[in-house]
């Protein structure tokens, strides 16, 4: 909002035009303005709302790639209703987000308030953020050696422990949460980051005043560093949820929706769907109940947020 | 665990006393140990890349590696005989990073290329022209962000598929090469956070836009680009759903799949480890090079990007 004042006030549009101050809307930049915006253009339409009107299209039709996609109206939204493996990717994927935002955000949350504490240098958050910069792919394929039942160095630990072997990825119960702490240990630095920045705006002062008033540490935590970390804690919730909804990569590279169907997750189901049974479709269907979830997600968001926006400017 | 120990030295302002405090002594210990966890998994994998895997199973907790080796990198590039290779326990299938190093360098540097510079453009028209319905047009451009990818890959594989482009690196390439909402985003920030002067006085001057553009505006803005840069491209070389999907063939398929396709060619039996190990280390060489170099931007980017 405040940028859009920012905009009115200067740039005259010709040299001889004399500067509309108050800020005239005129179409003078228009044609340079279309140059300068056409690649991106390009791009924004062929690929992103094409596709996006495309893919509403195709979940009212059955297609599968080799005819003309047919209009059945509203037949894949009722079989997918009715589908037993549907409800099971929303639960499996559930699942997983809840332990994400679980484990993520309290291990962040935790590393942050270590980092404000006693170390702020760029080599350690440099330390923290490695995992992040590595891709699903590798995270998943290092634990998944790591937490191999054979020979794997975490179940090596488990038994000198005095424990017995868990099967990290082939046990029904166990995988779901595997995939969660994998996702955790690839993004446990970066949301810590976030909130750390968070942590770092907060003025000094208020600490002190707060400690002039005799407030104890616990109190000093609840009554003003969770409150005035909300809008990040917010973000950081929101970020989390929506990027976990749409795991796909370390499921494809390890256990490939099983054990069973214990790690069929929604995108993955909807992959399975699409390109395995050539059944677009079904899975473009899926995908666009995928798509609401997440803008209501996105929707809530704008209404935890809005009331915070201002505190940061 | 470590919330619940973290909250008891939270009193953040305790400068200058420096006397053993048992506080911090703790603190640092947890966060030493959330550095190790974040760490020493990289190590692990490199331990292991330069092991056999005959000698990973009876030696699978020491920290140096078993049966010291460069066969299975060799494996990974091809360079080791199919005999050797089955005999050292990998799969014996013919397997060539060299081609998927190639391939990955090749479309996260034209996709970063495309994406930034024409982003770049785009930010501009958006931060510095004055034209109808532009902050309309940027609030469409932001909402793409909202659109979850996995629902518009499956249309784009049909638009790719139709083009006949599947299994080329044009296909790969053309839906991240235009723009990417978020780099759009991110420049026309620091646009607007520019100072105008230099740029008006150009104007003054009878200098044109695309002149402004290429001879201030671009070389002033060349640090936040390059972060900007940096980002991209590593966001480019860890995608893996796009390049799944449309990049399946040799000739054009990058690391990440390579990788996965490598781990299912592993005999069921008895994984290759180490060549398995190998090639992770070797996806995740090009990363770790840059974040050695230019590590402190992309610390200090997060804040920032956080955004997202």
């Amino acid at each position: 909002m405040t940028t859009l004042a920012k905009h009115t006030r200067s740039a005259p549009p010709q040299s001889e035009a004399p500067a509309p101050r108050g800020g005239h809307r005129r179409l003078g930049d228009l044609k340079i303005a279309l140059l300068f915006i056409a690649p991106a253009m390009i791009g924004f339409v062929f690929f992103y709302v094409v596709p996006t009107i495309r893919g509403v299209y195709l979940s009212f039709t059955e297609y599968n790639i080799l005819g003309d996609p047919e209009w059945i109206g509203m037949d894949n939204y009722t079989a997918i209703a009715k589908d037993p493996l549907f409800w099971n990717s929303l639960a499996v994927t559930g699942q997983y987000v809840f332990l994400n935002i679980v484990l993520q955000t309290a291990l962040a949350l935790g590393l942050a308030l270590l980092m404000h504490q006693v170390a702020k240098s760029t080599l350690i958050r440099g330390a923290l953020l490695l995992p992040y910069l590595m891709s699903n792919v590798i995270a998943a394929l290092l634990w998944f050696w790591m937490l191999d039942y054979q020979i794997g160095v975490v179940n090596q630990f488990i038994e000198w422990a005095g424990l017995s072997r868990v099967a990290f990825f082939g046990s029904e119960e166990w995988a779901i949460p595997t995939q969660a702490v994998i996702n955790t240990w690839r993004h446990m630095g970066y949301t810590a980051l976030l909130i750390f920045a968070g942590l770092q705006a907060i003025p000094g002062h208020v600490y002190e005043v707060a400690k002039l008033d005799g407030a104890s540490p616990f109190q000093t935590f609840r009554k003003i560093t969770i409150p005035l970390l909300r809008p990040v804690l917010v973000l950081v919730l929101v970020v989390t949820v929506i990027g976990s909804f749409q795991v796909f990569d370390t499921v494809a590279v390890t256990t490939q929706g099983g054990p069973v169907n214990a790690t069929r997750v929604i995108q993955y189901y909807i992959y399975q769907r699409a390109f395995t049974e050539s059944d677009f479709g079904y899975g473009s269907a899926i995908a666009v109940i995928l798509f609401l979830i997440l803008a209501l997600v996105a929707f809530i968001q704008m209404k935890f947020l809005k009331g915070n926006e201002s505190d940061l400017d | 665990m470590t919330t619940t120990t973290s909250r008891a030295p939270l009193p953040a302002p305790t400068r200058r006393r420096r006397p053993f405090n048992p506080r911090r002594a703790g603190a640092w210990a947890l966060l030493v140990l959330a550095i190790a966890v974040s760490v020493l998994p990289f190590l692990w994998v490199l331990r292991t890349a330069l092991s056999t895997n005959a000698a990973l199973a009876s030696n699978s907790a020491s920290l140096l590696p078993a049966e010291f080796t460069f066969g299975a990198f060799m494996r990974v590039f091809g360079l080791q005989s199919p005999a050797d290779a089955v005999a050292e326990g990998g799969s014996g299938a013919a397997i060539d990073f060299w081609l998927y190093l190639r391939n990955s360098i090749v479309f996260s540097s034209i996709t970063t290329a495309g994406a930034v510079f024409f982003s770049s453009m785009a930010a501009y028209a958006f931060a510095r022209l004055r034209w109808r319905g532009r902050n309309a047009v940027f609030s469409l451009f932001l909402g793409t962000m909202l659109v979850p990818p996995i629902f518009t890959a499956l249309p784009n594989f049909l638009l790719i598929k139709n083009l006949d482009l599947l299994n080329t690196m044009l296909g790969m390439v053309l839906p991240y090469v235009f723009m990417t909402p978020f780099a759009i985003f991110f420049l026309r920030q620091f646009f607007l956070n520019m100072s105008r002067e230099v740029e008006e006085a150009a104007m003054l001057d009878g200098a044109k836009h695309l002149r402004i553009f290429f001879q201030i505006v671009l070389p002033n803005a060349a640090a936040p680009i390059a972060t900007l840069a940096l980002l991209t491209f590593i966001g480019q070389w860890n995608e893996y759903f796009w390049p799944l999907l449309v990049g399946s063939q040799d000739d054009v398929r990058v690391l990440q799949v390579g990788l996965g396709v490598f781990k299912s060619q592993s005999p069921q039996g008895a994984p290759d480890w180490s060549g398995l190990m190998a090639a992770t280390l070797v996806s995740a060489l090009p990363v770790l090079i840059l974040f050695a170099a230019f590590g402190k931007k992309i610390v200090n980017s997060i804040g920032f990007s956080g955004i997202k």
